[in-house]
């Protein structure tokens, strides 16, 4: 299986549109867009998870496929858009780092991730090689946005955005058991819930979802 | 042999674990202190055995997860055995004597680990083993040093040491990762293989000398030996000086003659030479200067082993010069003084150790007029204070004459900077030999002669029973070493030729020679011409005498008679430690040892008294609390800054962090 068969092509494709969504994240400034294409992402992954269940034969990834979709493009995105609405949160999100510069940075990250993986698996299958630099991509690029946004909420995007690398590189991966999946995304599940309890706090309790305004009320040093 | 050494170190282990249980009762602790004492005896007989039959490879059974350890008896480190055993079976022998009840565990267990530390690190054949044996004894004797630790002066000594223990441990570390043979393998024959060359080979050295060095007492590293030495027990104390230093040697002697290969330039030998000229003046003088007995014998183990540093380092010049003859005279002085230093040494502390447990002190100023008290301990201290102060016939006098010998030939190296190096090196050694005489002359004079300077010294009791007997063996066997150099050196030929590739000196039961041709030492000669000459004195005195000797009272020296109250005399007439060590303290303590006095006179009128302070620190103590706990204070408050970090940065950290790190890996890929 390499390039120009279909098995091959439809499943890079998928992979490279999760990794574009990732970029779209990173330049979103308003914050119903942003959840948006979470929900986006969390529906390709799943169509991803599902179409490698497919052509590796493993129908414990249309199981991977069905929550990612339930959870990652239906749940949590209504979940965000709800909070957002009872919050009354300002449309427009706050960056630390320019549009332009986080742009040009999650390039370098992908040219990175590009660089580290495909020399260290060489040997592996073509489509797992690929794969993994997409998917530490996706990774790399959520850690970018959890540190160049100021907002609680699209901090806790990027850390979901996060975990969906996570799992493109676990259903990219043959024989890749179910339970580690399983066990990832329950893991993440529940510090978004811990993050989405957290965000209410700081609403109720600052009036804002600014985490600068937390660095204010440390208990010690200032 | 190495079997049975290698079940005495576990035999020792199995001793320290039983430790808490025997120490409930005296007997318990005198079974402890009399396997201790056993184990030197053997230590003695292994290291003769390995001197005489032929080196033998041990692998244990167990060891790191990478491979077995390995133990190894070749002569060189069956010769240090020596020494070790020496040290050992005295102190052992002296705790022996000082057992009276149930001991405090935490005084007893660590014991028979720092001895069998020291053993394994002598019969260590891989670099994991020798860095095990050499901490285990460096953290025992901490816990020994740390024993009476209400003190705040033990405590500071105690966390020094630690300090300097664990900067030691990972200098060697270093080393021996700088120094891994093939495939990063440590056992002693893949390093051998892989001998260093160039930088790489004067970094390892400077990385040993760092390591081995600072537990050795080398100077600029030796600050915390004064403090150490004095802080532990005795019989520790007599070990950690006689012994430990050894060991820490025998660390040097094996990287720079062993495992880094035959074929070393010239120059490896200055630093050691340089390092062992400075470490014995400095510890020869502060030895004149400090006022407490046992600091006093720790700054003389400073100076002898600066002049066994010498030997090593000379022998190590001599060899790469391609003089295997000289290298061997060198090398023989350095040898002969690690075991003399380890009889008289421990015997010293030993010494120091009854006088404390007898007369209750260990400052000079409040002891006096013991011999008439302790006789046997003066006597004893006499014979080991005479060695320390290089007379002969005595042990001290055959290795430091050797010694000279070897500096003295040192322009045959054909180096003009080497030469007139060693010159200058020949006359500091032969100034701390000077200023160590001078030092012993005080210790002696001031501990045991005059009259008591406290009511405690005049009431002084001396033990009998095995710590007699723990002064009276090394007192015997530095006559011995003294008066049988020739043997010693024949049965120190295999590490000799180990060492320089050369046999040992000319020598046989009577003499020692230096060169064929050169100068010649005939011991019992010298001995038998001072007892006859000791002998007319005496017979001359008598004949000329009147008969019937009538005892008078102890001159006054002119001052009028002391009041009532003051029964032992008045003590500012006699000499105090400070007042004795005031000319040197004058001469060299101002440039060397940054010596001050002022003299603090009341106005006219004013009916206070006139003060006069004197005292001295020495500049590498100061270089080394002063700007090392700012350097360390100001990278914890750089560090202490994270602390204040916000939640974005905290995770940016991490996050460059990881991409820091996948750069590396591209880059490492792609090379």
């Amino acid at each position: 299986m390499s390039f120009g068969q279909l098995p091959y092509d439809v499943a890079h494709l998928l992979a490279g549109a999760v990794l574009l969504l990732s970029f779209v994240l990173l330049y979103q400034r308003r914050i119903g867009a942003v959840i948006s294409a979470f929900a986006t992402q969390g529906t390709l992954l799943a169509l991803a998870a599902a179409w490698q269940g497919h052509i590796q034969g493993a129908p414990g990834l249309y199981v991977t496929a069905l929550l990612a979709f339930v959870a990652k493009g239906v749940l949590i995105p209504i979940a965000l858009h709800a909070i957002v609405r009872r919050l009354d949160l300002h449309r427009t999100v706050e960056t630390a780092l320019g549009i332009g510069p986080s742009l040009v940075a999650g390039v370098a990250l992908v040219a990175l991730s590009i660089l580290v993986v495909l020399p260290a698996t060489e040997g592996a299958r073509a489509l797992a090689r690929e794969d993994l630099a997409i998917a530490l991509s996706v990774v790399l690029l959520g850690m970018l946005m959890m540190i160049t946004r100021r907002n609680a909420l699209s901090q806790v995007i990027g850390l979901l955005s996060l975990e969906n690398g996570l799992i493109l590189a676990a259903v990219g991966v043959a024989g890749m058991p179910l339970v580690v999946e399983l066990s990832t995304a329950a893991l993440v599940l529940m510090v978004a819930v811990v993050a989405g309890v957290f965000a209410f706090q700081i609403r109720e309790r600052f009036d804002t979802l600014d985490t600068r305004s937390l660095e204010e009320h440390r208990g010690e040093g200032r | 042999m190495l079997t049975m050494l290698a079940l005495l170190a576990g035999a020792l282990l199995a001793l320290a674990a039983a430790a808490p249980l025997l120490a409930r009762s005296a007997a318990g602790s005198r079974a402890l202190q009399a396997g201790t004492a056993g184990a030197g005896l053997l230590m003695l007989a292994g290291g003769v055995g390995g001197l005489i039959g032929a080196p033998a490879t041990l692998t244990l059974p167990f060891g790191p997860p990478w491979g077995p350890a390995r133990l190894a008896l070749d002569p060189l480190s069956a010769w240090f055995l020596l020494p070790v055993g020496v040290a050992t079976l005295s102190a052992g022998l002296f705790a022996l004597g000082g057992v009276h009840g149930p001991e405090a565990p935490r005084r007893l267990a660590p014991w028979p680990v720092f001895l069998a530390g020291m053993l394994v690190t002598l019969l260590a054949a891989d670099g994991f083993t020798l860095l095990l044996g050499f901490e285990a004894m460096s953290l025992a004797s901490w816990a020994l040093v740390a024993h009476d630790h209400a003190q705040a002066e033990n405590r500071r000594a105690a966390r020094l040491y630690l300090g300097f223990a664990g900067m030691g441990g990972l200098a060697l570390a270093l080393a021996l990762g700088l120094s891994g043979g093939a495939g990063g393998a440590l056992d002693f024959a893949a390093l051998r293989a892989a001998p260093p060359e160039g930088l790489r080979a004067a970094a390892i050295l400077a990385l040993v000398l760092a390591g081995a060095g600072s537990k050795a007492g080398l100077a600029p590293l030796h600050v915390w030996l004064p403090l150490a030495h004095p802080a532990a027990p005795s019989h520790v104390s007599a070990v950690m000086s006689g012994a430990m230093t050894k060991v820490a040697l025998y660390v040097v002697a094996r990287f720079v003659f062993d495992l880094m290969g035959p074929a070393q330039p010239v120059w490896m030998g200055a630093p050691l030479i340089a390092l062992g000229a400075a470490s014995a003046v400095i510890g020869a003088l502060r030895a004149n200067l400090e006022e407490d007995g046992k600091t006093l014998l720790a700054c003389s183990t400073i100076e002898n082993v600066g002049l066994i540093a010498i030997g090593l380092g000379l022998a190590l010049a001599f060899r790469g010069a391609d003089l295997p003859a000289l290298a061997a005279v060198a090398a023989a002085a350095a040898l002969l003084h690690a075991l003399n230093h380890a009889a008289f040494k421990s015997l010293l502390f030993l010494a120091a150790g009854e006088v404390l447990h007898g007369a209750g002190s260990r400052r000079l100023d409040r002891l006096g007029g013991l011999i008439h008290r302790m006789p046997v301990t003066a006597w004893a201290a006499l014979v080991a204070v005479g060695a320390a102060a290089a007379l002969p016939p005595l042990s001290g006098f055959a290795s430091e004459w050797l010694l000279l010998q070897a500096l003295l030939a040192a322009w045959r190296v054909g180096d003009l900077a080497f030469q007139i190096g060693a010159a200058a090196a020949t006359a500091l050694a032969a100034l701390a030999t000077a200023l160590a005489a001078a030092a012993m002359v005080r210790f002696w004079g001031l501990v045991f002669l005059g009259r008591p300077r406290t009511p405690r010294a005049a009431g002084a009791e001396e033990t009998g029973g095995a710590a007699r007997a723990a002064l009276l063996v090394p007192a015997a066997l530095t006559i011995a070493f003294g008066l049988l150099p020739g043997p010693l050196l024949d049965l120190a030929e295999p590490a000799l030729r180990l060492i320089a590739g050369a046999p040992a000196p000319r020598s046989g039961l009577l003499l020692v020679g230096a060169a064929e041709g050169g100068a010649r030492y005939w011991p019992i000669l010298v001995a038998l011409l001072l007892a006859g000459a000791t002998a007319l004195v005496l017979w001359q005195v008598r004949r000329r005498a009147p008969a019937g000797v009538a005892r008078g009272p102890a001159w006054d020296c002119g001052f009028i008679a002391p009041p009532s109250h003051l029964p032992f005399g008045d003590p500012a007439t006699q000499p105090s430690a400070a007042g004795f060590g005031q000319p040197l303290r004058r001469m060299l303590g101002t440039s060397l040892l940054a010596a001050r006095e002022q003299v603090t006179m009341p106005a006219p009128g004013d009916p206070r008294a006139a003060r006069i302070e004197a005292g001295f620190h020495d500049p590498a103590l100061a270089a080394l609390e002063g700007p090392l706990p700012r350097w360390r204070d100001a990278v914890a408050a750089q560090a202490e800054r994270l602390r204040d970090l916000s939640i974005r940065q905290c995770l940016g950290l991490s996050f460059g962090a990881v991409v820091l790190m996948l750069a590396l890996l591209a880059w490492m890929e792609a090379r």
